[in-house]
């Protein structure tokens, strides 16, 4: 091999293959890996049958998922939310997957499970926390407060190190693309109801991008009822 | 001698790397003491979009990793590879190709990560056509690599270019599967996978960015340059032989240590984690290797500074393969997860091993690509000395920060309820975070004089012609 480039390469080549086979693609076909192949009920069971939300004749929202019913696809508004916590660098800061431990637990509530992210893409689990985990965020603080510490976070937290979001208030969410990015994530697996879609420039009309920030914020950790007694993961 | 080199081989190319490389240096440098000040007093985001940290530490990552670091690795590996054959560069043509492209890449990066396109996979940020386009450079590059060693005039291949070829071959599996993504838009595209499967994929690629790219390509720096620069053979052939299949079997299980405790199964953490412990030897093996090539030299290290840069990068390469696998011990682990400790690790390894050996080799570079000796011996000196301070401070800061982070959030009081809001953390860590700023200015002061020192021996060079004259030497002599 010392004088064959080409064995030498062919070699390399099947070294550097079997770590990341043995690790990554089980994960894709044992089923323990997923939660809701053992308790089905932590995912939404209409998800792509029937549309999370839609606005009536009245124009108003009518939504057929209830908090706690399950892990679904994010609603357009909430999706062109997750789409600025990416592009702002969020999961830099913040990471959303809590782990097994009691002080994790009473912080920030019942550890994250694998089927809670299942329609990530990617996923935002994040590797710091120069602030607090964000996974189950959802519902702890109001929307107003949510906007002013995006506004001006020290207003609110004096010791805060966060940047400030202003300019978030002054853009407004676009429909179309956001239609664009909900048939993409579709492609890939994501099971959006034709509804879903089409629902998405009315859901996201007159809307900013703080709003859409605050609905992903809130949506984080609200979806499955997770059952304290049951153990989902060993 | 010298002079004729120049006539063998293709140093054109190596002289615009080497450049290009200090050039980076300083900017992500500078970029990154920005960053760590805006965690020290957040009023420097300005409520800016454009500078904010979210946008920032990305554009710092890529310009350290991929502008600094590439163009290093492109510069030795394009040297060493034409010294250690015997032969010219494969194809000229195609390595000019592979400047302006990398180059091109780093220019999109600027420009892309500060305006929010972002993948937000951490070091593969960069959108989907960016990602094409490295793709294709890295290829040119990788097969001008080949195809040079496939013409070589030496009978065996050395070491250090199977260091070389082991990062090329990584990079373009890893790159390729963990972008793989459906675009939505010209700078918007979402990963193919989700959730777990998707952050086992990130981890697997970043933690072999780190072993493959930050090791094993500047390993093959090491190979090549510290026994130049020590002018002595490589201390044990057969200990390169072992680090080298250990490390390129072991390194790419290792990415599930970072996923210990979440919702990856526990058997691929633990897994990762074994490994871990494992790579020990083969990166102590590789640490001493390098670092006993000196036996019967040492007191060259008194008066030779490049010798030095390289020799305290081996020092930093084994503190961190040693502190790697502590932290990747689960019960470690669970402390140092999320904190800055693993920024700290992150920068001994980066600061300490990959910037030293990169420092050391571009000096050595500098010298025989211009011809001349450096502008100032003084200013390596006072460069050496400022790297090595600012990195121990940057360091020493994230390790107090990260473990008081750590326990600050499991602690209880006596009531049995937690004892520390967030915040209180957050308040405790200002100290640390303006010392980490502070640690990194002291590097940044260094890089800035090695570019000063750098084109003030380029000028030198051009202004007494000795490069000219070592182009004029006929090739025959």
């Amino acid at each position: 091999m010392e004088v064959n480039i080409w064995a030498l390469l062919l070699f390399l080549g099947l070294v550097l293959s079997v770590g990341g086979i043995v690790e990554i693609v089980p994960l894709f076909y044992m089923k323990n890996t997923m939660e809701h192949n053992q308790f089905p009920e932590i995912v939404w069971d209409k998800a792509g049958r029937e549309p999370i939300v839609s606005i009536n004749e009245s124009n108003q929202e009518q939504w057929n998922w209830q908090p706690g019913e399950g892990v679904r696809p994010l609603t357009a508004v909430e999706l062109a939310g997750r789409d600025i916590y990416q592009r702002e660098g969020c999961y830099l800061c913040h990471s959303q997957m809590v782990r097994p431990f009691r002080d994790e637990k009473e912080r920030y509530g019942h550890y994250s499970l694998a089927s809670e992210s299942m329609f990530d893409h990617p996923f935002q689990w994040g590797s710091k926390r120069t602030g607090p985990d964000l996974a189950r965020v959802g519902g702890k603080y109001s929307d107003e407060w949510q906007r002013q510490h995006l506004y001006d976070p020290r207003s609110l937290v004096p010791e805060s190190v966060m940047p400030g979001y202003p300019w978030l208030a002054q853009a407004y969410l676009n429909g179309a693309q956001l239609q664009r990015h909900m048939r993409g994530l579709r492609k890939v697996g994501v099971p959006y109801a034709d509804g879903d879609i089409a629902a998405a420039p009315a859901l996201a009309e007159g809307k900013t991008e703080m709003d859409a920030l605050i609905a992903y914020l809130q949506v984080l950790g609200t979806m499955a009822t997770l059952d304290n007694s049951k153990t989902y993961r060993e | 001698m010298q002079a004729s080199l120049e006539h063998k081989y293709d140093f054109e190319i190596v002289r615009w790397f080497t450049i290009m490389s200090v050039v980076y240096l300083v900017a992500g440098a500078a970029i990154g003491v920005y960053i760590a000040s805006e965690l020290a007093w957040p009023f420097l985001n300005f409520d800016n979009p454009y500078i904010s940290f979210g946008r920032l530490r990305p554009l710092h990552t890529n310009t350290v990793i991929f502008a600094f670091g590439g163009c290093t690795l492109m510069a030795t590996a394009f040297y060493s590879v034409q010294r250690t054959c015997g032969v010219r560069l494969w194809s000229e043509k195609m390595a000019r190709f592979t400047f302006w492209g990398w180059n091109a890449v780093i220019l999109l990066a600027v420009l892309t990560l500060p305006l929010g396109f972002t993948q937000s996979k951490e070091y593969a940020e960069l959108e989907w056509p960016i990602d094409i386009l490295i793709a294709v450079v890295w290829l040119s590059f990788t097969f001008n690599f080949i195809m040079t060693i496939a013409t070589r005039k030496t009978s065996h291949i050395y070491v250090s270019n199977w260091f070389f070829l082991g990062m090329m071959i990584m990079i373009v599996y890893l790159h390729v599967v963990n972008s793989l993504a459906i675009p939505v838009g010209l700078f918007k595209s979402y990963s193919i996978f989700s959730g777990v499967q998707d952050a086992m994929i990130q981890w697997w690629w970043g933690h072999n960015a780190v072993g493959f790219y930050l090791t094993a390509g500047f390993l093959g720096i090491m190979y090549y340059f510290v026994p130049k620069q020590a002018e002595r053979p490589i201390y044990s052939y057969r200990l390169s032989v072992i680090h080298f299949w250990s490390l390129m079997f072991g390194y790419v299980w290792l990415g599930a240590h970072h996923l210990q405790y979440t919702a990856l199964p526990d058997w691929t953490g633990s897994l990762g984690a074994a490994i871990s412990i494992a790579m020990i030897i083969p990166s102590w093996g590789g640490a001493v290797n390098g670092m006993m090539t000196l036996s019967g030299a040492w007191d060259r290290l008194r008066t030779d500074y490049v010798l030095r840069f390289l020799i305290i990068a081996l020092a930093f390469y084994a503190m961190s393969t040693f502190e790697g696998p502590v932290m990747a011990l689960k019960t470690v682990n669970a402390l140092s997860h999320y904190t800055d400790w693993t920024i700290g690790h992150v920068h001994s390894g980066a600061l300490g091993w990959v910037a030293g050996i990169s420092i050391g080799a571009i000096y050595h570079l500098m010298i025989r690509l211009y011809h001349t000796e450096m502008f100032s011996e003084r200013l390596i000196s006072f460069h050496f000395w400022t790297a090595t301070i600012g990195t121990v401070i940057y360091i020493v800061a994230m390790w107090v920060s990260g473990i008081m982070q750590g326990l600050m959030w499991r602690a209880y009081d006596e009531y049995g309820t937690l004892a520390y809001t967030f915040v209180e953390s957050v308040d405790a860590m200002h100290p640390y975070y303006a010392m980490r700023a502070i640690g990194g200015m002291i590097f940044l002061l260094g890089a800035v004089v090695m570019l000063f020192n750098v084109l003030m021996t380029v000028r030198k060079s051009v202004v007494s012609g000795s490069l000219a004259k070592a182009r004029a030497v006929p090739a025959a002599a």
